[in-house]
């Protein structure tokens, strides 16, 4: 087992911090449905951690509940050591967690610039008034916020589509942009919700490398959700398996590979 | 001769042209690249302090006079500069091409025996990781772009900018000893080495000198009025000559500004931005924005389509007499300034063409339709011939004799001499030194009095004074009947339709020519998108029977045109199959300059070919493919042999 407290080194030498976010004994209800049942893991500071499972698994619900978004029933919450009451979006965003959505949730008549500028809103602090004059503070964080944007632009490679409306661009760029926008806020926890669902190989294999230097280059801690076990595999520190709302595997890829509980959920088994 | 050679006011190398720019020109921008969505600009003095600092770096981390510095990667101020800072080293900088894969390299870097190596970013960094094993010699990289390279074990490994802190921190130390090296360089010393991209055999290492740098940047910015004010957009690989004149040689001769675009996908918005006054684009980039400006009409409003086919057609009318200055009628300039107003203006806007005063294109034959397209716009279009071995310039246009057949008259300093066998030949100050560790090569291409062989057969029209290429002299052979078998001649016929991307043409020593054609993806599939015709593939558009037909009647098209040409009215195409793959340099068959590699082509081609001559109908072949990381795989293929209609070859008589 993982020492609590300390964090630990992966196999490519990268320190692996304390815990950052903590689930304790989840339930999640829907009505007579339980979406979640009873699940406890943590995310540790500058880690991948992977959330995977079969279809109906409650991956998605599990990240809403990470992200906030949800609030379980039962079980506890704690993030950077504090129990988390429930929250409003914004609050969330102000807390330094961002998050991409599994079908894309961008605004498509803006440019992929702007819909990255609306990722700083949480690092914008002048009123509707100084916006309006767009003169003295105002100008001055546009530039600062702007260069933020752009260095982003620059490190997930979409230049070219800069002014280019994101209704226009094909689905693989729009994951990219929305990766953007999540990144733009410059958060210390990003939530990724199938960020390659719907990918040829070659995009997938340009995110996945895109996410490495994320979290390579900004020190993100990034919880992702993912259907692709190759991708999960290869990308993540520690795996979460889920099945029907259970958790059945917990560890690094390789002790999750070779659980029997992951092998029959992804292979099938008789039911009884 | 009676003209200096030996360089005005002292200016015999590179760093020396950059100090007095740095002086001369000390605000003037030198360099812009964008960065950031922002164009970030360097002046004279701020990139003589950068290089210098860089210069000072290298020389602490143990670069010597005569090492080898490979620089890799695309267009950059910074490699630019890694390029002169290597010069004030006193070493030779060796630009390589950055889409070169890992073997590739490791005959080039192995070749100079390059110790050091300037990589742009990760990519390079990783090919030279890759096969550092095969290099004895090589001791050290500076990289640029970090990005992704936190991880790598750095011991070997040393970032752009802290190699400039060095330079930097110990300038007082080192700055004596570098000013020793550059006062060393001379005339004659080798400024850069530049590999040839040979369509045979390995890659061949030029060595040009100073000399041949500076006096063919003076002579040819001279020729064309090249002015310290001008802009160009350097987005050429660096490893080619011309990128180096135009954006090394001829930008600190005359002090111009280099400018970098963002990345190669942002090229066509950045060349919006900058507006070059002075542009170079090989005939495949003309062609290409020709392609998409046509495709983007079909899709205009019928009113903006009319007026852009009336304003074009009075364009092609009159632009081209205006530009040569040539007299036109009061109402057709009238005309045209109102066409200039409505549609020239524009157009040139979007295209990024309003403020060029001299563009070039060389490399290969440009369509007449394409060139007359851009002269007419009142774009100064030129052509040059010219190859590495002569630091470019052999022959050029001068302004008022533009033609797209001739690709112009001899350049100043330059003279040319034909062979009986057709073979054109120069000797200028711009002749390279020598190809590096290869004397019998260096001896088989240049003579004791430094005549060079170009290679290419062709003749000087006895009028106009101007050179007519036909062909490379090696590829011009005989038919079976004796008569002249010349392919790249007949294959830029076909390349002018703008259906086809590419065509060979093969037919040496047989009775009659046969050809493999490429379709052009973008034309055609806007086409097929027009008549609602559905594919799901490249392979299944290229062998769609109305694209066959389509092809055909470009073929028969060119055969009649051919038939005109007493001489070489033998290399008439009797059949022709369009190929199932786009001929690609990953595959080896194309140079990365994109010329045909033909004896590849040939061999990894012969069942078809062979199909072509026995009286097939159709043939299913397997062909190897290689995609962009290296890995192989295969495509099958059922292609359809067309023949083609020839006209009997004409008499004089029948001509007229």
């Amino acid at each position: 087992m993982l020492d609590q407290s300390e964090g630990y080194t992966t196999a490519d030498g990268r320190k692996i911090g304390p815990v950052v976010m903590e689930m304790k004994n989840i339930t999640l209800r829907f009505g007579g449905v339980e979406a979640i049942k009873d699940i406890s893991f943590d995310i540790r500071e500058g880690e991948i951690r992977a959330i995977i499972g079969p279809n109906g698994a409650g991956k998605s619900s599990m990240l809403n509940v990470i992200s906030g978004f949800y609030v379980p029933q039962e079980g506890q919450v704690f993030y950077q050591g504090q129990p988390r009451p429930p929250m409003k979006p914004y609050q969330v965003a102000r807390q330094g967690i961002a998050r991409t959505f599994q079908n894309i949730a961008l605004f498509e008549g803006m440019t992929v610039l702007d819909n990255v500028m609306t990722g700083r809103l949480t690092h914008m602090k002048t009123g509707l008034f100084w916006q309006s004059m767009w003169k003295g503070r105002a100008e001055t964080e546009e530039t600062v916020n702007r260069e933020v944007a752009e260095k982003i632009i620059d490190f997930l490679e979409i230049q070219a589509i800069r002014k280019t409306p994101v209704a226009r661009l094909p689905y693989g760029l729009k994951k990219r942009v929305e990766l953007a926008r999540a990144l733009a806020a410059e958060p210390s926890l990003l939530l990724l919700d199938e960020p390659m669902a719907g990918m040829n190989v070659e995009e997938k294999e340009d995110m996945s490398r895109f996410i490495l230097d994320v979290n390579d280059e900004f020190g993100t801690t990034i919880a992702l959700i993912e259907h692709d076990m190759g991708v999960v595999m290869d990308l993540s520190d520690r795996v979460v398996v889920m099945d029907y709302g259970k958790k059945i595997g917990d560890g690094t890829p390789d002790e999750v590979r070779g659980n029997q509980d992951v092998i029959d959920a992804y292979l099938g088994v008789a039911h009884d | 001769m009676t003209k200096t050679l030996e360089g005005a006011d002292g200016l015999t190398s590179i760093p020396a042209l950059l100090h007095r720019n740095a002086t001369k020109f000390a605000d003037a921008p030198a360099y812009r690249e964008k960065e950031f969505g922002i164009w970030q600009s360097w002046s004279w003095s701020q990139a003589l302090d950068e290089i210098e600092a860089l210069a000072l770096g290298m020389i602490d981390l143990g670069v010597a006079e005569g090492d080898f510095v490979a620089v890799i990667g695309r267009n950059r101020p910074r490699l630019y500069w890694a390029m002169m800072s290597a010069q004030m080293c006193g070493a030779i900088p060796v630009p390589l091409y950055s889409d070169a894969a890992a073997e590739e390299m490791t005959y080039t870097l192995g070749h100079c025996g390059a110790k050091y190596v300037i990589a742009g970013d990760q990519e390079q960094v990783d090919k030279v990781m890759e096969i550092q094993g095969d290099l004895p010699q090589f001791e050290e990289m500076i990289y640029l772009d970090a990005r992704g390279l936190r991880k790598y074990d750095h011991e070997k490994l040393r970032s752009y900018a802290q190699v400039q802190d060095t330079g930097r921190a110990r300038r007082d130390d080192l700055i004596a000893d570098m000013k020793a090296r550059i006062a060393k360089l001379d005339y004659d010393s080798t400024a850069v080495m530049l590999y040839t991209s040979g369509t045979t055999g390995n890659p061949k290492g030029v060595v040009l000198s100073n000399r041949n740098v500076i006096e063919t940047s003076r002579t040819s910015s001279e020729f064309d009025h090249l002015r310290q004010t001008d802009d160009i957009l350097a987005y050429l690989p660096m490893a080619w000559v011309g990128d180096f004149i135009f954006s090394v040689g001829q930008a600190l001769w005359t002090g111009y500004c280099t400018n970098c675009p963002e990345s190669p996908e942002t090229m066509m918005t950045d060349l919006r931005e900058i507006g070059p006054t002075y542009y170079f684009a090989p005939p495949r980039v003309f062609e290409t924005q020709l392609t998409n400006v046509m495709i983007r009409m079909e899709d205009a409003s019928k009113l903006k389509k009319r007026m852009f086919d009336h304003f074009m057609a009075h364009a092609r009318k009159v632009g081209p007499d205006l530009l040569d200055g040539k007299p036109v009628s009061f109402m057709d300039r009238m005309k045209y300034k109102l066409g200039d107003l409505l549609v020239y203006g524009p157009l040139k806007n979007t295209l990024g063409f309003t403020r060029v005063r001299v563009g070039y294109t060389a490399g290969e034959a440009i369509g007449p339709e394409i060139f007359d397209f851009y002269r007419s716009l009142g774009i100064n279009l030129k052509q040059l011939y010219g190859q590495t071995e002569a630091t470019v310039y052999i022959t050029a246009q001068p302004d008022g004799e533009v033609r797209s057949d001739t690709v112009g008259v001899v350049c100043p300093g330059v003279e040319l001499k034909i062979e009986d066998n057709g073979e054109v030949y120069y000797r200028s100050p711009g002749v390279f030194v020598e190809y590096y560790k290869n004397p019998e090569s260096t001896a088989d291409t240049k003579d004791a009095e430094g005549w060079v062989a170009t290679g290419d057969a062709g003749f000087i029209e006895p009028d106009t004074g101007h050179l007519r290429i036909i062909d490379r002299a090696k590829d011009v052979g005989k038919m079976a009947d004796r008569s002249l078998f010349a392919p790249k001649y007949v294959e830029n016929k076909l390349k002018f339709y703008p259906n086809i991307l590419e065509a060979v043409v093969f037919g040496n020593g047989r009775d009659e020519c046969t050809a493999f054609i490429n379709i052009d993806l973008t034309a055609v599939s806007n086409w097929a998108e027009r008549n609602n015709i559905a594919y799901a593939s490249y392979q299944e558009l290229a062998g769609h029977p109305q694209v066959l037909a389509t092809i055909q009647s470009h073929v028969e098209a060119v055969n009649r045109s051919v038939a005109e040409d007493e001489m070489l009215s033998g290399c008439q195409v009797h059949r022709f199959v369009v190929l199932h793959k786009e001929l690609d340099a990953d595959d080896g068959e194309l140079t990365r300059t994109r010329k045909v590699r033909r004896k590849k082509i040939e061999e990894k081609f012969h069942d078809i070919i062979t199909a072509l001559y026995d009286g097939s109908r159709q043939i299913s072949t397997v062909t190897e493919v290689t995609y962009e990381d290296g890995r192989k795989g295969a495509i099958k293929a059922t292609l359809e042999i067309r023949e083609a209609a020839v006209e009997k070859v004409t008499t004089r008589m029948a001509a007229e």
